[in-house]
């Protein structure tokens, strides 16, 4: 029996699960409308490679990776992209973000698919990219891309591969049930990690409180390398980094990844999709989540697909609306409060929770901080909360990053505690989102100024090369000047003087230099631009005088014109 | 030991201090042009919290010049981009007390970018010279663009336009760039005991 650590803090909050957990998985079938959001995971959105209108087949590729840290999407059912736009997403902003809108056929038509035979045979960056193609990203609620975190950093060897069972928040069974009615596939899963890794153990921990999800677990593992650890139930040991400590007695440290100390954690949920999409070549297209909450008639557990809306979801779950004052996605401690019923389920969605308004109270009013210490006792990542809020009250960020504020996992134990009932985690959210937007600007701000020093000094360099210029011109001028004076040779001036009269001479000669035109022609065309002129005055109404003047000058123009001709008739006749 | 020394202590202990303090003064005035630092310090310290918007808002050609002015005992409420956080990291650097910022030189305003509206440009490339980071692209008689990523909303390109074609549009918040807000800042008092509201807070 291996020995298992405790992690500092951590509370015990009333677990609600049970209600979810009456009836087995169902499955909440194909909804008229699906609507996927670019964006489901950690990292770049995903690029759409449909188009609207487009006829889509089940599990086929509808957006590409938009990067590295970043999965495709595949279409969830077979039906029409009929359209891509902003639609409401499942986000605390309540901003719309850049969906693809399917219209389900109901038919389920499946795209090709091709499993890995026996995934043993293959390298495990093979398997790597066929995990990334089945647009798996961590199921635990984070929504990192699967395949990114199992590459690691290159030359570090995996030590301990820890599967992630615990499901410490209140009202989430998602995976509870889910360890409960499919262990096997969650070993196979396992088994293809451990053939990627090639870790020294493998590890499964979960929590006491989840009896029949230990005993499957132990049936399916049995005979295997995977030891099912178990251990007391408490809020957040389902942390990666409390996991770790709960399981190894090793800590995370500051700012560093498990990686670090040759540690990967994977969801159960993942190797679940991991198992489906190398053994069947399915990506991930639908998931577990919860349902539950007060105003549900029935709280139960769905394999949902991707883009589900939630109000589809919550009708079948059977929701009362005018008990439910507000939807929260995930569970009551980290979850968010979802402005709409239209935002999808997402890869992440792990719960929707549906309260009534005495199941989750809005929180009383804050009053002052009395330094009781409650939540430094409670902080799983030992920090000192109080002193955190301090300093975030005061936007002290030098501070707060001395107090490790990025250690905090946002867990909300702090808050939970409060006997002052302080929106702790609200604070350090707050402080955390303004530091980083603090180094967003002074990064931006260093490139503003390397580009206003860059322009500063190509200004300068073109200044200098037209004083160089400049000087070059006058030297050479100087020069010219100065042998001029020496009468070594002949003075400009007078050169100049010298060409001009060579050129008139040969002008009279009988030889134009540049008449290409003909005097008669230039003539005609003066005579056409007089008259044009004289038209507009009349036309204008000028006065009288200069209508005048421009007849004359006209008449002038026909007479010296006739003359011409008449030269050149002369001319051309002798 | 030289009998002198004994007579003339005064003398003894003056000789003794000078010819400690020559060589050590010697020392301290090598050291000084031998390590002599390049530039000034605080003034680069300065010059990385201004917002290199350059947009000479301050009164002086820039971000560096009015760091150097700061350095100089300038005062350090004049940067409008900057806002209150700057004024609040500058005093915090100098150790000073910091001060509203200084409305002469004009207010606090939401991040805009530069817009030109295309398809009136007519090409003059007035506005490309007084941008101070390169972000206009274009040549003569060529319309022009802003590469909004790079630019710093500084305004100085929009005097300049003779046809009146760039606009500065404030940049609305978004998905990308929204993030949770510190819960509001309530009266303690108002919500727990009624009583104990200001006649302000009463009256709300």
């Amino acid at each position: 029996m291996r020995r298992v650590h405790d992690f500092h803090g951590g509370i015990h909050p009333a677990e609600n699960k049970h209600q979810s957990l009456q009836q087995p998985i169902r499955n909440a079938g194909i909804p008229p409308q699906l609507i996927l959001p670019l964006s489901q995971h950690i990292g770049a959105p995903a690029r759409p490679v449909v188009a609207v209108g487009e006829q889509v087949l089940k599990g086929q590729l509808i957006a590409e990776p938009g990067g590295h840290v970043s999965v495709p999407l595949h279409a969830p059912t077979s039906g029409m992209v009929s359209a891509i736009e902003d639609r409401p997403i499942p986000h605390p902003s309540g901003f719309p973000a850049p969906c693809i809108v399917i219209d389900c056929d109901q038919e389920d038509r499946w795209a090709p698919l091709q499993g890995v035979a026996n995934y043993r045979d293959c390298e495990a960056t093979e398997l790597l990219e066929l995990i990334r193609a089945g647009g798996i990203a961590g199921m635990g609620g984070a929504g990192f891309p699967t395949a990114v975190k199992l590459a690691g950093k290159p030359g570090r060897a995996v030590k301990t591969l820890i599967i992630n069972g615990t499901e410490c928040e209140p009202y989430i069974t998602a995976d509870d049930s889910l360890m409960r009615e499919r262990a096997t596939d969650i070993v196979e899963g396992i088994a293809i990690l451990q053939h990627i890794l090639q870790p020294q153990e493998v590890l499964l921990g979960l929590e006491d409180n989840k009896p029949e999800a230990i005993a499957a677990l132990r049936a399916a593992t049995a005979g295997s390398t995977i030891e099912v650890v178990t251990f007391p139930t408490k809020y957040p040991s389902g942390g990666e980094k409390q996991l770790i400590e709960i399981l190894t007695g090793q800590q995370v440290p500051s700012g560093g990844l498990p990686g670090d100390i040759g540690i990967v954690c994977q969801n159960v949920g993942t190797a679940v999709a991991v198992r489906d999409a190398i053994c069947h070549g399915r990506p991930l297209l639908s998931r577990i989540t919860t349902v539950t909450g007060d105003a549900v008639e029935a709280p139960q557990n769905f394999e949902v697909l991707l883009g589900t809306p939630m109000q589809y979801l919550l009708e079948l779950a059977g929701l009362h609306p005018e008990r439910c004052k507000r939807l929260v996605m995930g569970g009551p401690m980290m979850g968010f409060t979802v402005t709409t019923v239209q935002a999808p389920i997402v890869k992440t969605t792990n719960c929707i929770l549906a309260p009534t308004a005495a199941e989750l109270p809005p929180p009383p009013p804050a009053q002052p901080c009395i330094r009781c210490g409650l939540c430094a006792e409670a902080c799983p990542a030992s920090l000192l909360p109080q002193q955190l809020f301090w300093f975030a009250q005061g936007k002290e960020f030098e501070k707060l990053e001395q107090h490790k504020l990025f250690d905090c996992i946002e867990c909300g134990a702090c808050s939970w505690v409060c006997p002052s009932h302080i929106p702790l985690v609200q604070y350090y959210r707050a402080s955390k989102a303004d530091i980083l937007e603090q180094r967003r600007e002074h990064a931006k701000s260093e490139q503003a100024r390397q580009r206003f020093e860059a322009r500063q000094v190509r200004l300068a360099q073109e200044e200098e090369e037209r004083e160089a210029k400049r000087a070059a011109r006058k030297a050479a001028a100087e020069k010219r000047a100065e042998l001029a004076a020496q009468g070594d040779a002949e003075d400009p001036i007078q050169a100049a003087i010298e060409r001009a009269k060579a050129k008139k001479a040969a002008q009279q000669d009988g030889q134009p230099v540049a008449a290409s035109v003909s005097p008669e022609a230039a003539l005609r065309q003066k005579l056409a631009k007089a008259e044009q002129r004289l038209a507009q005055s009349v036309a204008s109404g000028e006065d009288a005088k200069i209508v005048s003047a421009l007849e004359a000058s006209v008449e002038r123009l026909k007479g010296k014109l006739a003359e011409a001709e008449s030269a050149a008739t002369e001319s051309g006749a002798t | 030991m030289p009998s002198w020394i004994a007579e003339y202590p005064l003398l003894a202990a003056l000789l003794a201090l000078v010819g400690l303090g020559a060589p050590f003064g010697a020392l301290l005035g090598f050291a000084a042009v031998r390590f002599r630092t390049e530039g000034n310090p605080i003034a680069d310290e300065i010059n990385a919290i201004l917002p290199q918007t350059q947009c000479g808002q301050c009164g002086f050609p820039g971000c560096r010049p009015y760091a150097e002015a700061i350095a100089g005992g300038e005062a350090i409420n004049k940067c409008p981009p900057g806002g209150e956080s700057t004024i609040q990291a500058l005093a915090d650097l100098l150790d000073v007390e910091a001060p509203p910022l200084d409305e002469e030189h004009g207010e606090e305003k939401v991040k805009a970018v530069a817009y030109i509206r295309e398809d009136e440009c007519i090409g003059c490339t007035k506005c490309i010279q007084a941008c101070p980071v390169d972000a206009i692209l274009g040549a003569a008689k060529q319309m022009h663009t802003v590469i909004a990523s790079e630019c710093t909303g500084c305004d100085l390109c929009v005097e300049p336009c003779p046809v009146d074609c760039i606009d500065m549009i404030p940049q609305p918040e978004s998905l990308q760039t929204w993030h949770w807000q510190m819960p509001a800042q309530r009266s303690n008092n108002l919500e727990i005991i009624a009583t104990d509201a200001t006649p302000a807070e009463r009256a709300a």
